[in-house]
């Protein structure tokens, strides 16, 4: 398989993941669709450092993973506190920055 | 033997001392006659250095130390110094002379007042002498205009010293702003010299005028502006109506700013540029018009006068316009010669006034009468003022006024003469009218004195010698200066007739005459001899209705545009910015609707946004 194949899965991952995001009401849903992006991203570097030969790619990836740990932490932080205080986590609900 | 200029120098700098002393260190201040020790010490070591100054000026001592100030690209712009030359140092001796004396006498004249505000009172004075001091030996226009606003604002503070009454608040607020109009006349004045001669200093200028380098073309628009502060500061009509107002203040600050030196600030002016107004005879032809019809003005005004100290106040207008007639005619050095003994005999007549006030408790003449047994030593010296300033041989005031009457027939103005000399008598008979009321006659009923002023006790008596000391030093000089000049008469500019000294000594004593007359003999009845001239008593009586007519001014003419302006700016210049605000809200009020609030919103903007990017790049652009 080339590396077209895995762009290709990356760009339809990064697709479903920004749909999720969107679309999603429910906050944690909109989080589960952020790590889809995340993971399309990470696809693409990895499949990129293998067919150049190059691991920075690679290594990148391993950031973005360990990154991506701690904004899931903070981001399900962020929602269990707002549950406190809203007692809810539908996004249509949280909109008191709206002008 | 010391520079004269350090002599200057340290003369200037030690009010200036004294001031920053007493203003900083608020405890010595509050003190009161501590803070007031002080200021008398001080005043007294500038009095020294200043008599040392004009001791060396007078054997062809000159100094010129300047210091640069504002520094621009081409050199400084102007500069801070003192210019000590024989003028200066002799007005550095009345000015720091009268105002040692002054402080001196305010020791026993303000001794009930409470600690701090005695404290305050020194703090001005010693500003006062520092500004005049500088605005003496300034070496340009810019040095004096700051000292000239400075000691405007001495007199603001000093005629407000009791700020508790309304009338003494007011009063300063008039003298203040009427000064001001003639000052901006003086600043325009300056200014418009600058750009002609490209320099702010005396000796430049002079030189500039020696060569004849100094276009002419404007200059008497430029002369006639500084001539507009002159009229200010040293009360010429119409804006001499501030003057009797200031006699609100302390009457110790009446003799040394209203009649020895600031009021004389507007003359010195002329005096110390009468080379660039010799070069505008249109204009000194209006200064000898205004200063003789000023000193006639004024001397109608004060026979009408029953408050000892507006008839002093009056008098010392109608003495500037004399001054002023002088300079007018061309002979500066005899206004200034009538500014040195008007300075000596003036402040005695008004320290002597104030003597009178602080037995008697009022400053009405009526109220007063048989003061000449009650306080013999204040009757001999205001005799000697009052001769001086009525012009009697052998007397201060005699030898200056004769001088400047010559000097206006001299230079050839009949009319102002004639009201010069119409003046002369007039002086001569006001101040004899206060004599003979105040001092001769039957002593007054007691209880007559208004409650409320500066003493006020039951059986009037002289005064302490804090009072009297400097009393009788002014009435020596005045005498001394008197006797001088008739013993080594100086060598006068001019040639005035033979028959001017005859008639300046008729005119007095025909005054004097008609004053015992009237006053002392009972001769002619006072009521008829004011019927006689109803027409003009009531004209002066009401001041001639300038105050009313300012007041016209002020409320019609200035208050009305003033509203015009207000209309102008609330309706027309806020409209406009109200109008630009209220668009700004309405389109913020718009845009804010596009902030929903909702993150999927942004991301699905974001997401769109990226999209059209790309479509853009890849199959647009």
């Amino acid at each position: 398989m080339g590396l077209q194949g895995y762009l290709m899965l990356a760009g339809a991952l990064f697709a479903i993941g920004l749909f999720g995001v969107i679309t999603r009401r429910n906050t944690i849903g909109i989080l589960l669709g952020i790590e889809l992006m995340l993971n399309a991203v990470n696809i693409n570097l990895v499949a990129f450092a293998r067919f150049n030969g190059d691991p920075a790619g690679m290594i990148f990836t391993v950031f973005t993973i360990s990154i991506t740990v701690a904004e899931v932490a903070l981001g399900l932080a962020l929602v269990i506190l707002i549950f406190r205080v809203r007692r809810t986590v539908i996004a249509d609900h949280l909109d008191i920055l709206r002008g | 033997m010391t520079d004269v200029g350090t002599l200057a120098l340290t003369a200037l700098l030690l009010p200036a001392a004294a001031f920053l002393l007493l203003s900083v260190a608020v405890p010595l201040r509050r003190s009161g006659r501590p803070a007031a020790y002080v200021s008398v010490l001080f005043a007294a070591g500038a009095l020294s250095s200043a008599v040392r100054a004009w001791w060396g000026s007078t054997r062809g001592g000159f100094s010129l130390w300047l210091w640069p100030w504002i520094p621009m690209e081409a050199g400084p712009l102007t500069s801070l110094g003192v210019l000590a030359d024989a003028d200066s140092t002799l007005m550095l001796v009345l000015v720091a002379g009268v105002s040692f004396l002054v402080q001196l006498y305010s020791l026993g004249y303000l001794a009930d007042e409470p600690a701090p505000s005695l404290g305050r009172y020194y703090t001005y004075q010693s500003l006062f002498a520092f500004s005049m001091m500088g605005l003496v030996l300034a070496p340009n226009f810019v040095q004096l205009f700051v000292c000239w606003e400075l000691v405007g604002l001495c007199s603001y503070l000093l005629i407000g010293y009791w700020y508790q009454r309304p009338e003494a608040a007011r009063a300063a607020v008039k003298a203040f702003w009427t000064t001001k109009a003639g000052d901006v006349g003086l600043l325009i004045g300056i200014v418009l010299l600058y750009r002609q001669a490209g320099t702010f200093d005396f000796l430049q200028l002079l030189e500039l005028v020696d060569a004849g380098r100094l276009p002419l073309a404007g200059l008497g628009v430029i002369t006639f502006c500084i001539y507009l502060g002159a009229v200010g500061k040293s009360a010429q009509f119409p804006l001499h109506v501030w003057l009797p107002d200031a006699m609100e203040g302390p009457t110790p600050v009446s003799a040394l700013i209203h009649a020895a030196t600031m009021v004389t600030a507007g003359v010195y002016l002329l005096v110390r540029t009468a080379w660039l107004f010799d070069k505008t005879p249109e204009v000194l032809e209006i200064v000898g018009w205004v200063g003789a019809f000023t000193a006639l003005l004024a001397a109608t005004l004060a026979c009408v006068q029953s408050d000892i100290k507006r008839v002093l106040a009056y008098s010392t207008v109608s003495q500037l316009g004399y001054m002023m007639a002088a300079i007018g005619a061309g002979f500066a050095s005899a206004g200034f010669l009538h500014l040195l003994t008007h300075g000596a005999f003036k402040a005695l007549l008004f320290l002597g006034a104030g003597a009178v006030i602080h037995a008697v408790g009022s400053n009405d003449i009526f109220a007063m009468g048989g003061l000449r047994r009650a306080m013999p030593q204040t009757f001999i010296v205001f005799l000697v003022g009052t001769l001086s300033l009525a012009g009697i041989p052998l007397f201060g005031g005699f030898f200056s006024k004769e001088e400047i009457l010559g000097a206006v027939w001299v230079g050839g103005l009949g009319i102002p003469f004639a009201m010069l000399a119409l003046a002369a008598f007039l002086t001569a008979f006001y101040m004899f009218r206060v004599v003979f009321i105040a001092f001769f006659g039957a002593p007054a009923a007691p209880g007559h004195g208004a409650p409320g002023g500066p003493g006020g006790a039951a059986h009037p008596h002289d005064a302490p010698a804090s009072m009297s000391v400097p009393l009788w030093i002014l009435a020596l000089a005045s005498v001394a200066i008197g006797v001088g000049f008739a013993v080594k008469h100086p060598e006068a500019e001019l040639a005035a007739p033979a028959w001017i000294t005859p008639l300046a000594v008729a005119l007095a004593l025909g005054g004097i005459l008609l004053a015992w007359l009237t006053y002392h003999r009972r001769a002619i009845d006072a009521g008829r001899l004011s019927d006689a001239f109803a027409l003009v008593r009531d004209a002066a009586a009401n001041r001639f209705w300038l105050d009313d007519a300012f007041l016209v001014i002020y409320r019609r003419v200035i208050l009305g545009f003033s509203r015009l302006v207000g209309w102008i700016d609330r309706y027309l210049v806020d409209g406009v910015v109200n109008l630009l605000s209220a668009w700004a809200l309405g389109a913020g009020d718009r845009l804010r609707r596009i902030q929903s609030g909702q993150p999927q919103d942004y991301v699905y903007g974001v997401a769109l946004g990226v999209l059209l990017l790309i479509v853009w790049f890849r199959w647009l652009a």
